[in-house]
């Protein structure tokens, strides 16, 4: 009698995780399909090549063709290759420099003890809070004074600059690591150098990479600092150069829509690659600031 | 009450700052008065490095650092003498530039000729380049100084001074943070505080669309914008837009920050499930989204949402979501939400999924033993864990949600423009946050910068409030060397 009670109740309770389960994948199979719907139909619109180019007016018109018209179009009549290299070029560069702006500070904050070292967490903590384009005019005339607008080293130096200021996710992860190893270092008689290069960077992988990540793709991204700094088409990113390609004009969107989808495809596609390939470092990194 | 405890320390130790026997007017005064007091007992060396920086160091054989502190004297002067001075001098004269351009009767020619006034943006940008300029001076003159009251003090004592090379040699160990900090440090100066500056002080000018160098001037006005900004006197001022605008920001801080938060945790817990399949399907499915970078994504939803966009196409129906103004813009606005969640939830999946897997799965087990139900679970263990590990994170996404750009302005621009009318000249539209309006004010035809400097700083105070309460009271800076 008890053993049977408790058997209809076990099945009662597997029925009612199956229930849950089904629930749950319900919920899930239609959230995912909503999150993943509008970069497929970005991708199928960049396949789109007939009849419309711009206003879509059916999602399934009856002469509808695919193709990779649009991909052409993209290299031959825009300077897509261009923008393409500009934002290669700037982003290696300032990923390089911000990586190693950060790695500096961090290491610094972290490991070194010196007077001015809590005001000048404060007060690095306290730029950080400016709105960044509250300044945008006046970097602008300063490199208008130096003579460095509309050029691409301009849009190095403002992307690496500034970067001194995102430090905290950096230095907690230097606060974690065990001193010990670097005691050993200096007593064998290493110098702070040393240790930075040969012993505190070799266990950072995963920051460093975390780092190079986000400063690599900020290039990406961004389009209201290249707007200020650049007006010379040759010169725009592919942020810039996509975004102006819909937004230009009046009727630049119904006559470039596809092609923007083809170039936003193509960009997409690279910075997925790089993104899920190094997925772990990022949550790492994230999570590595968030713990503490 | 442990609110009222907090406020009045702060008081306390604001108000012991500023006239306490140990306030900072005190403590200045004192370290003059010892460092004027040392100078004037010290060797002849300290005297005359105090004019001619690298005497001292001279005298006494350290020639290479004599030389580079003489030479980077001299080279301040030149600066100082063929530009720096006379923009330092602009710079407190009461105005920025006396001569507007304009044209001149020339009578030996018998035209008018253009003439080049004053550019008060320029002498303004120049004064504050100055200004830094001199403050590092003084900072490597008073350096140069106390240098050479260690080398008496070192000499007293029957030491040796260090060669040149022994102080190459501190620079790569005790002071290592040196070379480490300079160059991040100089970026910094020059791009980032050089033009906040630069901003700031533009909130006390009057330049606007009718003050436009180089052919108009501007100059100080004083507190006038920020009276403008939070008054409402004879329709110029814009307090009740600026409320408006305030409002909605925080609305929108709070929904964004929370909406993507709780969904994104429950997404997570749900893919965490145990018996779940196929995980790692389901969350690439949702961190797709991030890899795509935003501006593409943004873009791509304003057309989709678009009045002829594709969603208009598929629904059958003919809403202008991102541009209809009924109801206080409901509609764009509760859009921007949900398109926000859209592009933030991947975010917080991706960082809770790992934190949620940290739980005890102990304390589930007891509270089950215990009869607790799903929900209890969620509430009594998960949220509170979650809440305590991720606390500081939130109040970040909420600063970083206040100065949200992309979002909103790849949306809907700010706009939709209702015709709700609050004050002449503002420019705000139905769905601008504090930054997008300060964006439009600087780019639009009819540019205030002098109100978009007040607005920044507005933002500035604000989110420095936010950030430092929690960061004082988060573990991050108290306890540095916990997990060494």
């Amino acid at each position: 009698m008890k053993a049977q009670t408790f058997k209809e109740k076990l099945l009662g309770q597997r029925t009612r995780t199956a229930v849950t389960d089904g629930f749950i994948y319900v919920i899930l199979a239609v959230l995912g399909i909503l999150w993943i719907l509008p970069i497929v139909f970005m991708l199928y619109t960049s396949l789109r090549v007939t009849p419309e180019t711009g206003i879509i007016t059916k999602l399934f018109p009856d002469d509808l063709q695919l193709g990779f018209g649009n991909y052409v179009r993209l290299f031959q009549d825009s300077l897509f290759l261009r923008w393409f290299g500009n934002t290669l070029l700037v982003a290696v560069c300032s990923c390089a420099i911000t990586t190693l702006f950060i790695l500096m500070v961090s290491y610094a904050f972290s490991r070194m003890r010196f007077k001015m070292r809590k005001p000048l967490m404060n007060v690095m903590l306290v730029l950080g809070m400016f709105p960044g384009f509250m300044s945008m005019i006046a970097v602008y005339f300063i490199l208008k004074a130096v003579g460095l607008t509309n050029s691409l080293f301009a849009l190095i130096l403002v992307y690496s600059c500034g970067a001194a200021l995102s430090y905290y996710v950096c230095k907690g992860f230097f606060d974690t690591l065990p001193r010990s190893l670097e005691e050993a270092a200096i007593l064998d008689g290493a110098s702070q150098w040393t240790v930075f290069w040969r012993v505190t960077l070799p266990l950072s992988k995963p920051i460093i990479v975390y780092t190079v990540l986000t400063s690599f793709i900020a290039p990406w991204c961004d389009f209201i600092f290249v707007n200020t700094i650049i007006n010379d088409a040759e010169k725009y990113t592919v942020a810039l150069g996509l975004y102006r390609m819909i937004n230009a004009e009046k009727n630049s969107f119904s006559e470039n829509f596809t092609v923007f989808c083809a170039g936003a495809t193509i960009v997409g596609a690279i910075i997925s690659a790089f993104f899920l390939s190094m997925q772990r470092y990022y949550v790492e990194g994230v999570t590595g600031g968030a713990v503490k | 009450m442990e609110k009222e405890s907090v406020l009045s320390r702060m008081g306390v130790s604001v108000k012991e700052f500023f006239v306490g026997e140990d306030s900072i007017f005190r403590r200045f005064g004192r370290a003059v008065k010892k460092a004027v007091l040392s100078v004037v007992h010290g060797s002849l060396a300290v005297k005359l490095s105090c004019l001619f920086m690298g005497m001292g160091q001279m005298m006494r054989k350290q020639v290479v650092k004599g030389i580079v502190y003489l030479l980077l004297e001299i080279g301040f002067i030149l600066f100082m003498v063929f530009f720096g001075g006379k923009y330092i001098g602009h710079l407190f004269s009461g105005s920025l530039g006396t001569k507007a351009s304009g044209e001149v009767w020339n009578e030996e020619l018998g035209v008018y000729e253009a003439v080049k006034g004053d550019n008060s943006f320029l002498i303004l940008l120049y004064g504050v380049v100055s200004l830094i300029v001199l403050i590092m001076f003084i900072t490597v003159w008073v350096m140069n100084i106390r240098g050479n009251l260690e080398n008496d003090r070192a000499l007293a004592e029957g030491r040796k001074l260090a060669t040149f090379k022994q102080d190459c040699n501190t620079f790569i160990n005790k002071k290592f943070y040196v070379p480490l900090l300079i160059p991040p440090l100089l970026g910094l100066l020059v791009f980032t505080i050089m033009p906040l500056v630069f901003m700031i002080l533009i909130a006390f000018t009057n330049y606007d669309f009718e003050h436009t160098p180089p052919g108009q001037l501007f100059t100080w006005v004083g507190f006038a914008n920020f009276g403008q900004l939070f008054s409402v006197g004879g329709g110029s001022g814009f307090f009740l837009v600026f409320l408006r605008v305030l409002l909605w920001t925080f609305i929108w801080a709070f929904f964004a920050t929370f909406s993507n938060y709780f969904f994104g945790m429950i997404i997570a817990l749900m893919i965490n499930r145990k018996g779940i399949k196929l995980k790692k399907l389901w969350r690439t499915l949702f961190v797709v989204v991030i890899a795509v970078p935003q501006f593409v994504t943004l873009l791509l939803m304003q057309k989709i949402l678009d009045g002829d966009g594709i969603l208009n196409v598929i629904l059958g129906t003919n809403i202008r979501w991102l541009a209809d103004t009924a109801n206080g813009s409901i509609i764009p606005r509760v859009m921007i939400i949900l398109v926000n969640m859209w592009i933030g939830i991947p975010y917080t999946l991706l960082m809770c999924s790992g934190i949620l897997m940290n739980i005890p799965a102990e304390q589930y087990e007891a509270a089950r033993l215990d009869g607790a139900n799903a929900w209890q679970l969620f509430f009594k263990i998960t949220l509170p864990y979650m809440l305590h590990v991720t606390g500081p994170y939130l109040i970040t996404q909420f600063v970083g949600n206040i100065n949200n750009f992309n979002v909103i302005w790849l949306l809907t621009g700010g706009g939709p423009v209702d015709n709700i009318n609050y004050g002449g000249g503002s420019q705000a539209q139905s769905t601008d946050l504090l930054v997008t309006w300060l964006y439009r004010l600087t780019t639009d035809t009819n540019p205030r910068y002098n109100i978009a400097s007040v607005i920044g700083i507005v933002i500035f105070i604000i989110c420095a409030v936010l950030s430092l309460i929690t960061y004082n009271r988060s573990g991050a800076t108290k306890n540095e060397e916990v997990y060494q």
